[in-house]
């Protein structure tokens, strides 16, 4: 199969500098540096002691069972880490920037690990004896094990050709489902705790009228095994700080490093006491998801501030904790996320790869579970240590409700004017309103929010799982040349007739209407296929523990155990698609300036040739971005039909499908598999990105792109994202940030679902790429995630430089 | 009178007035400045624009020209050219351009009204301004405000000032803010740089505060024209007669130079330069402790 190149790239517009000396003192400035200078290197440990327990438990024990017991096997006898000068203990591999492999996810062949070691950017060193190891004893065990085999095995050829035409992406083939978000869970309870209701549960199984009571049972077994393991590995780290302090001479690490064991004995296995401890209670937490299996966007602490601020003020009180020691110590986290690149993929998804993002979000602010302004000490703690920190990782975000405080806004928008594209900005209004449409109860919708880049979910209640990304432009090319892909050079689609046999606007938008629902079942049917395989083969018993329902129902995440179960169809290109149906319904249908047989010749052409053609199209037609509702209205009918197509179908865990529209990087694959389009566009040039116009046309200015995107119904989508350029001058001083502040408030007066700002000069950008060795430290917001300019590719590159920059001097 | 014609409708305007605002700029005006930084906005009659780094010389112009007004470079002859935008159309590479059109009344209260909800949240408004807003058409002007004020937009204009009182009269019951331009005291002075003597202009400005109307001075500072201290010392004396809300302080840039290229008129900036950025914030200062809030930029 011919794997296509899903990154995920969210929101980006930040200039960060990674290599400076950043940190509010000397040790968090050592630990930034280790953080953001080391090599990341591919870790085998974890695939060895992975084939290690599968060939120990693998047909003694139920799956589930398996795999809570390779995850205990792999805490017992993994390496630790304990970093000089660390707060926070724990890392994935055996130090910072190593990454595990999941081989029974998708196995790396040498091939892989050559280009991993060898390409110039977003590369991980792999040493000969890595390479001796993944030869001799990962695949020959996993190659025909893994899930990625399965999956290829499972689907269908129909699937398999608009998979390679891109027509669609496919998230599962490389990573298992995850998506989701902590809630308040582990700070109310340790593992001991669960483990008791794990045994309850148990107990209360009734074998004589549950015909599932034994799958049960060993989904049970399984997560209580999974607490096991990660009692053990606080056990080991209790341990281990213990022997390092005993040997430690410097009087002050030594107090640090007893304390450390201390906060070790307390948590994982129970619920923390103090602030220190429960960021500790954290980490472990997402040391354990994203260890058990490599699921999409790591895992997030979610409200964080929230969470911590119970504890803040308790030990503030206490005289235990001051405002320093908490901002240290939210510093030490913020370089525990960013110690884990995003592990890497295979085949041509890893050639295409270009980030070591791992989208762990934090949304700060918000409103509380009872509807109040959620901003508290912490929040405000938080925004400093983002601007302090100014890393990749995590992905630092605001939600602003209607009740947000104007200085929390003010304080957000000044550190996203800095460019380097963090905070986004989230509007929790229209959170919970999409969450409540989509069946949530309003306490579970308050306390949910926006994960990856802008996915909505109910934290702690809900899977919600990113499926794939669905190329709307490229499905009204197949629908122009009666079902044909010219590209891939295959009749894919339905056979509704050529271009010039579609008489009025009407018959061709509804023949495109037909391939869309053409295409989304066969995306749907694979869909469901490779949702029963996670279900079966790759339970996640750790992260079931902490998503409720999964242990009173006694079902696994992957299999439906969470309260929630959504599938999101991520539609991509509604800017490239609203301008060429409109630039077809103009041109051809209503002014008659351009015939249907000229516009196929000019698209075939790829415009040589077609100057008149091509200049009547870019500046003579109404176009998505300019509040004009002859283009706006195009948009909404795209968007509801799609909308109409995908809401509500079932999925196999008993939920219902959503949609997204986010693009991450995939509108630059999407559009390297088209040929020119009918709005101007040329062969191989990247699709619009999110909810964003085509680049270029919008021609008047932030509040109309602003509007037109307003009209979609945001709430009908679990997430939408728009990207907003800026040169520095028009959000300089005081005003600037009272601008930015209103545009944000108005967007999400209307409706908006997420708004980011990329603050960057264009000059910048160019100097950048043409001397990235100067800039080395250059970070923009991508699409829902920052990333280090230099490791973009030059099409990624070209096309955040020709963004539209919104600028009105 | 004629039809008052209209080169540019900008939206998320931050710097004429308060809060994010629509502007609508009018083309003619009575004045001539030497710094005009928008040239286009001078005659009242539409005019061809014509953007050479875009031309490519293919000559779609040049062969549907009605009055052989094209050279062999694509450039318009302005003696011939009679501004009938044939060859805006013909041209495939927007390096033709028409400013101004006649908008009727309708159209621009209903583009005006799109960014409302900018408006509300920013404090911000709809600024009319020029070229010269305030010599156009007035029943179309009258119009237009009663409309917008109808509907509880917030009305700033950007004025010169020079025009008979009684236009100012008419306009008063309609208009929030006046954003008035003050240039040179020195009356010859005035009229050497700008083509008219000042005085109207400032009996405007006084009978216009003597109505308690609300209005923000601006002040374009060039070097080598008005920031000599002579100037700058008359301008706060006669400040001390009205009660401005706010003062703007603009700083000269040439950024207009590449405009006159494609108007194919001369731009004479020899005599004129931009103050430095000391006596700028200097210059702000002054104004601050004489008691009027200041700022540096529109």
């Amino acid at each position: 199969m011919a794997e296509t190149k899903t990154t995920c790239a969210c929101a980006m517009s930040e200039l960060a500098q990674s290599g400076e000396d950043r940190g509010m003192n000397a040790r968090i400035k050592a630990l930034r540096k280790l953080s953001t200078t080391t090599q990341p290197r591919i870790d085998m440990e974890r695939a060895k002691l992975e084939t290690e327990a599968y060939k120990k438990y693998s047909g003694v024990y139920s799956i589930p069972e398996m795999r809570g017991l390779t995850l205990l096997y792999y805490f017992q006898n993994k390496t630790l880490y304990i970093g000089e000068g660390e707060l926070i203990v724990g890392e994935k591999g055996s130090a910072p920037q190593s990454a595990p492999t999941f081989p029974e996810l998708c196995c790396h062949t040498l091939e892989d690990m050559h280009v991993m070691n060898d390409r110039d950017i977003i590369s991980f060193s792999v040493t000969e004896d890595d390479l001796k190891l993944q030869e001799n004893e990962i695949i020959p065990y996993w190659e025909n094990r893994s899930v990625r085999s399965k999956i290829i095995k499972s689907v269908s050829q129909e699937w398999r050709d608009c998979y390679e035409a891109g027509i669609f992406t496919e998230f599962m083939e490389q990573r298992g489902p995850g998506h989701t978000v902590c809630s308040e869970k582990i700070y109310e309870k340790g593992f001991q705790d669960y483990k008791e209701d794990i045994q309850a549960a148990l107990n209360a199984l009734d074998y004589t009228t549950d015909p599932e009571a034994v799958k049960k049972a060993e989904e049970l077994r399984g997560m209580s095994y999974a607490c096991d393991a990660i009692m053990e590995l606080g056990r080991r780290y209790a341990e281990y700080a213990a022997e390092l302090a005993e040997k430690e001479t410097d009087p002050t690490r030594k107090a640090e490093l007893l304390q450390i064991s201390e906060n070790c004995k307390v948590v994982p296995a129970h619920k923390p006491q103090t602030y220190w401890q429960a960021i500790q209670m954290y980490w472990f937490v997402h040391l354990g998801v994203t260890t058990e299996l490599n699921p999409w966007d790591a895992y997030s602490p979610g409200r964080l501030d929230q969470h911590l601020n119970p504890f803040y003020l308790k030990d503030t009180e206490a005289g235990i904790l001051d405002d320093d020691r908490a901002l240290e110590l939210l510093e030490c986290l913020w370089i525990k996320f960013n110690n884990q690149p995003a592990p890497p993929k295979v085949g041509i998804t890893l050639k295409e790869s270009s980030t070591y993002t791992d989208f762990a979000n934090i949304n700060t602010g918000g409103i509380t579970p009872d509807g109040r302004d959620g901003v508290n000490d912490v929040s405000y703690l938080i925004l400093d240590c983002m601007d302090e920190m100014k890393l990749l990782q995590p992905s630092s975000n605001v939600q602003i409700s209607r009740k947000t405080p104007q200085r929390f806004l003010k304080r957000a928008c000044e550190i996203s004017r800095k460019g380097w594209g963090q905070p986004a900005f989230y509007n929790t209004e229209a959170i919970v309103q999409e969450l409540v449409n989509a069946g949530k109860t309003i306490d579970d919708a308050r306390k949910g929010g926006s994960s990856g880049c802008v996915e909505t979910g109910a934290w702690g209640n809900e899977a919600y799982i990113l499926t794939g990304y669905f190329n709307l432009p490229k499905i009204l090319e197949i629908t122009l040349h009666n079902g044909y892909d010219p590209v891939a050079k295959k009749q894919l689609g339905l056979k509704l007739g050529n271009a010039v046999d579609f008489k009025t606007y009407d018959e061709l938008f509804d023949a495109y209407k037909q391939q869309i629902t053409h295409f989304l079942r066969i995306k749907m049917t694979g869909n469901n296929i490779i949702e029963s395989i996670y279900a079966e083969y790759m339970p996640a018993p750790f992260l079931s523990i902490i998503t409720n329902d999964c242990i009173s129902k006694g079902k696994d995440y992957n299999a439906g155990g969470a309260r929630y179960n959504t599938n999101y169809i991520q539609g991509v290109g509604i800017g490239t698609i609203t301008d060429s149906l409109s630039a077809l319904k103009y041109h051809v249908y209503d002014k008659k300036d351009i015939s249907m047989q000229q516009m196929m010749d000019a698209l075939e052409a790829n415009f040589v040739g077609y100057d008149r053609e091509r200049n009547l199209i870019q500046h003579h037609t109404p176009f998505y971005g300019n509040d004009d509702d002859y283009a706006d209205d195009i948009m909404c009918e795209v968007f509801n039909f799609y909308h109409d197509s995908v809401t509500g179908k079932p999925n196999m865990k008993g939920g219902k499908y959503g949609i997204d529209m986010l693009p991450t990087t995939c509108h630059v694959y999407f559009g390297s598999v088209m040929m020119a389009s009918p709005d101007g566009r040329l062969a191989g040039v990247p699709v619009s990105e999110g909810i964003s116009p085509e680049k270029g046309s919008d021609t008047h200015g932030p509040t109309a792109v602003v509007k037109s995107c307003a009209k979609m119904d945001h709430l009908k989508t679990g997430g939408t994202l728009l990207n907003q350029k800026f040169t520095p001058s028009v959000v300089k001083g005081e005003e600037g940030l009272d601008h930015m502040a209103s545009l944000v408030r108005t967007y999400f007066n209307m409706d908006g679902h997420h708004i980011q700002f990329n603050v960057i000069d264009r000059e910048t950008l160019i100097a950048a790429q043409k001397n990235p060795d100067q800039y080395r430290d250059l970070i923009v917001r991508v699409a829902g995630y920052s990333d280090h300019f230099r490791n973009l590719s030059k099409e990624l590159q070209d096309e955040i430089i020709n963004r539209t920059e919104q600028s009105f001097e | 009178m004629a039809q008052p014609q209209i080169f540019n409708i900008q939206k998320f305007s931050i710097h004429d007035g308060d809060g994010i605002r629509t502007t609508i700029f009018f083309k003619g005006c009575p004045l001539r400045c030497k710094w005009c930084h928008n040239p286009e906005s001078q005659r009242f009659s539409p005019e061809l624009l014509f953007y050479s780094e875009r031309c490519v010389g293919c000559g779609a112009c040049k062969a549907v020209c009605p009055h052989d007004a094209i050279n062999e470079r694509m450039e318009p002859d302005r003696t011939k050219c009679v501004n009938c935008g044939v060859c805006v159309d013909a041209c495939h590479y927007t390096a033709r351009e028409m400013a101004g059109k006649f908008i009727p009344v309708r159209e621009v209260v209903r583009i005006a009204l799109q960014d409302t909800m900018f408006y509300e949240e920013s404090g911000g408004g709809v600024t009319l301004s020029g070229g010269e807003v305030m010599v156009q058409d007035l029943d179309y002007l009258l119009d237009l405000l009663k409309q917008l004020k109808r509907r509880g937009i917030h009305v700033a204009i950007d004025t010169c000032g020079d025009v008979p009182f009684e236009r100012f009269e008419k306009v008063l019951p309609y208009v929030d803010v006046f954003l008035y331009d003050l240039k040179l005291m020195d009356s010859k002075k005035h009229e050497y740089y700008i083509g008219v003597p000042n005085e109207r202009i400032l009996e405007n400005l006084k009978k216009l505060d003597e109505r308690h109307a609300a209005i923000q001075i601006r002040i374009p500072l060039i070097e080598g024209v008005n920031c000599d201290e002579e100037n700058i010392a008359a301008t706060l004396a006669f400040l001390k007669q009205i009660h401005p809300v706010k003062v703007n302080l603009l700083p000269y840039h040439n950024t207009g130079k590449s405009k006159y290229e494609r108007l194919q008129q001369g731009y004479a900036d020899e005599e004129m330069a931009t103050p430095s950025k000391e006596w700028m914030e200097a210059t702000r200062k002054r104004f601050e402790d004489e008691g009027y809030q200041t700022k540096i930029g529109g």
